[in-house]
């Protein structure tokens, strides 16, 4: 069996605002093993960003805390180190690449000082040296002209090319994982073909692992290994990809899937619809299922009792009640 | 093709935006957004147009709207040249054709209540006296599928879908012809984008409505729309009916436009063939000589750098503008 690089054992992340206890992540588990590509899949306000924070313990306090779980990273679990020790491990073992290189990206600095920054601080190189080998990660993730351009600001980058830099400066260190936060999202198609293309032949290149949040199940099923859907701050579902898009045990991740408009399918096929809304996290019930109000298929189980994650295949995990019949039970419905 | 069978038609459209410069606003060139675009869309046709960041999209639906004033070209509504109309005349055809925003964040005024939202339109087309414009507002709400009684409430209270529908429901209080869809569902999540698009599906039978749906994601686009307009560099590169589009795309950059787009089924997206564009969308202020894609096409040859491609009918309505196809 390949060596797993992370672990993640019922984490917890709570925020405590004004209107309550806010429960973000809620009994998230789930592994990476060496050079897997991972994807975690929401909408909006699931809890997918935050639990990517958490790993990097960076939830800010007050108002969040992570209240329970592990997060075993090098056989140590991050939740226990001091944050001197999570220093060395940020953006030298872990890297994060972020949604809005604009923002993420300091203006009045080159790129190349910015990517020189991480090799100083965690590799040993002086100031000289460091931008050299920034020239060399510039041209590895393929910015043209890397020499010249070494020395510019980031506003002289288009939001491809910007994000290209992110890339770079998160591979420096040579990351044992790579989070990539929606990476994407705010780019063109061909320019998320390019990016994601470049994401995975580093992958490969690099021997990292790979965990891509993101909402854009196209992409999930072009790159990925294995993928998490998360609702409401819960685990939904986990399977292998090819398990996840064939053989989909939980409702929710059924109607996902089922609503995306399809370039393949025939164009009058009437696009799923999940009714309703995503729930207000601060007054859901904490012992149902969250989806239960939306869905189609609940009994009376579902709002009486919280489903706990159950393994329904190989490597195949779903938190339903009814995950045996739900395959029949989509079937009738047809 | 006569010209009064198309209730808006646009015929070589261009929009330039000036680049100044210096203490004197100094003109040092021109933002070319809109080259020559031409287009019309028949009454109950839904007309999608499709392209990268920057093409020129958003820029062509608001010339149709007169939002702009256009470089040259003509713009027809309803068989009338609206092109320099003004005044009273302007504002008597605005409230036929209307336009739903991007984004539900930040096209809703903050500070008014979602009835008063919905209504304002009524008020500044004097189709109502008073008071009048709140049972039209709920009505308007109820349309739209949103609960009547909350027209008291302010945008904030409400989630990005629902913010979705008060913008759609502002824009059909005046009962529009024709709407320009600016990016409805791109910043919405999944499942609520799935509602909105059956909900612009539904409206548009009922109310017989024509739509021009902008968008960036051509599964989307697919679904809505009739004919298919795809732009790149202010100018459209291919337009055919939406069926032969996607089945059979002829231009180099829609063949890689779609093969971009990443189908959600691992089987499927692995036996496709992929195009992977190198390089930016090069300036609108210096666009490349000749065909504005041969800087990134794979077929490009000597004459796609020196001579301008126009669009050309291959049969079926299928117009092209590509010197190798």
């Amino acid at each position: 069996m390949t060596e797993t690089v992370l672990e993640i054992k019922d984490l917890r992340t709570y925020f405590y605002i004004r209107e309550g206890e806010l429960r973000a992540v809620d009994g998230l588990s789930y592994t990476i093993k060496k050079g897997e590509f991972v994807a975690l899949v929401g909408e909006s306000a699931c809890g997918k960003s935050v639990s990517a924070l958490s790993i990097m313990r960076l939830i800010p306090n007050p108002p969040g805390i992570i209240v329970g779980g592990e997060i075993i990273f090098d056989g140590k679990d991050l939740l226990k180190q001091s944050e001197e020790e999570m220093r060395a491990i940020r953006g030298n073992r872990i890297a994060m690449v972020f949604q809005e290189p604009m923002t993420s990206l300091n203006p009045v600095l080159t790129v190349g000082r910015q990517l020189a920054e991480s090799l100083e601080l965690h590799r040993g190189f002086d100031k000289e040296s460091a931008l050299g080998e920034a020239v060399k990660f510039l041209k590895l993730v393929g910015i043209p002209d890397a020499e010249r351009r070494v020395n510019q600001y980031p506003y002289q980058f288009s939001g491809g090319m910007q994000q290209r830099i992110m890339i770079a400066m998160a591979l420096t260190c040579e990351p044992a994982l790579l989070i990539a936060d929606e990476p994407t999202t705010s780019v063109d198609v061909t320019v998320q073909a390019q990016l994601m293309e470049l994401i995975n032949n580093l992958r490969s290149e690099f021997g990292m692992a790979v965990l891509l949040i993101t909402h854009n199940l196209g992409v999930v099923a072009r790159y990925a290994d294995h993928v998490v859907v998360m609702y409401a701050g819960r685990l939904m579902e986990s399977a292998s990809t090819d398990d996840i898009y064939s053989n989909p045990r939980h409702p929710y991740t059924m109607g996902l899937i089922a609503s995306v408009p399809r370039l393949d399918l025939p164009r009058d096929r009437s696009i799923h619809v999940i009714s309703g809304l995503p729930p207000d996290l601060t007054r859901l019930p904490k012992n149902i299922c969250p989806f239960a109000p939306r869905c189609q298929f609940k009994d009376h189980r579902c709002t009486e009792l919280r489903p706990e994650l159950e393994q329904v295949g190989d490597g195949h995990y779903a938190a339903c009640f009814r995950h045996n019949e739900i395959q029949s039970l989509v079937e009738h419905e047809k | 093709m006569k010209d009064n069978m198309y209730l808006v038609e646009a015929k070589d459209v261009v929009k330039y935006f000036p680049l100044q410069f210096g203490l004197f606003k100094r003109k040092a060139a021109d933002i070319k957004a809109v080259d020559k675009v031409s287009f019309g869309i028949k009454s109950g046709e839904t007309l999608g147009l499709v392209g990268e960041s920057g093409c020129g999209k958003t820029t062509t639906g608001r010339c149709i709207l007169r939002l702009y004033d256009l470089t040259a070209g003509n713009i027809y509504f309803d068989g009338e040249d609206i092109t320099i109309l003004g005044g009273e005349r302007l504002r008597r055809i605005r409230r036929d054709m209307q336009l739903i925003f991007q984004d539900p964040y930040a096209s809703l005024d903050p500070r008014m209540s979602v009835g008063d939202i919905i209504g304002e339109p009524l008020l500044v087309h004097n189709l109502v006296k008073g008071k009048e414009y709140k049972e039209q507002a709920k009505e308007m709400m109820k349309l739209v599928e949103l609960d009547a009684n909350m027209s008291d409430r302010y945008p904030h209270e409400f989630s990005g879908g629902q913010r979705q529908r008060i913008g759609i429901a502002r824009a059909l209080s005046t009962r529009p012809k024709f709407i320009v869809c600016d990016e409805p569902v791109s910043a919405l999540d999944v499942s609520i984008q799935a509602q909105i698009i059956k909900l612009l599906t539904r409206l548009k039978e009922e109310l017989s409505l024509t739509y021009l749906f902008i968008a960036h994601d051509l599964s989307v686009v697919r679904y809505i729309s009739d004919r298919v307009a795809v732009m790149y560099l202010g100018k459209i590169v291919e337009i055919t009916h939406s069926a032969e589009l996607y089945a059979k795309p002829l231009h180099p950059y829609t063949q890689a436009l779609l093969s971009a787009v990443p189908i959600p089924n691992p089987e499927v997206d692995r036996q496709r063939t992929r195009i992977l564009l190198v390089g930016d969308v090069p300036s609108p202020l210096f666009p490349p000589r000749g065909c504005h894609f041969h800087t990134r096409c794979q077929c490009a040859i000597a004459e796609c750098r020196e001579k301008e491609p126009q669009l050309r009918n291959l049969g079926n309505e299928h117009w092209v503008s590509c010197h190798v196809v």
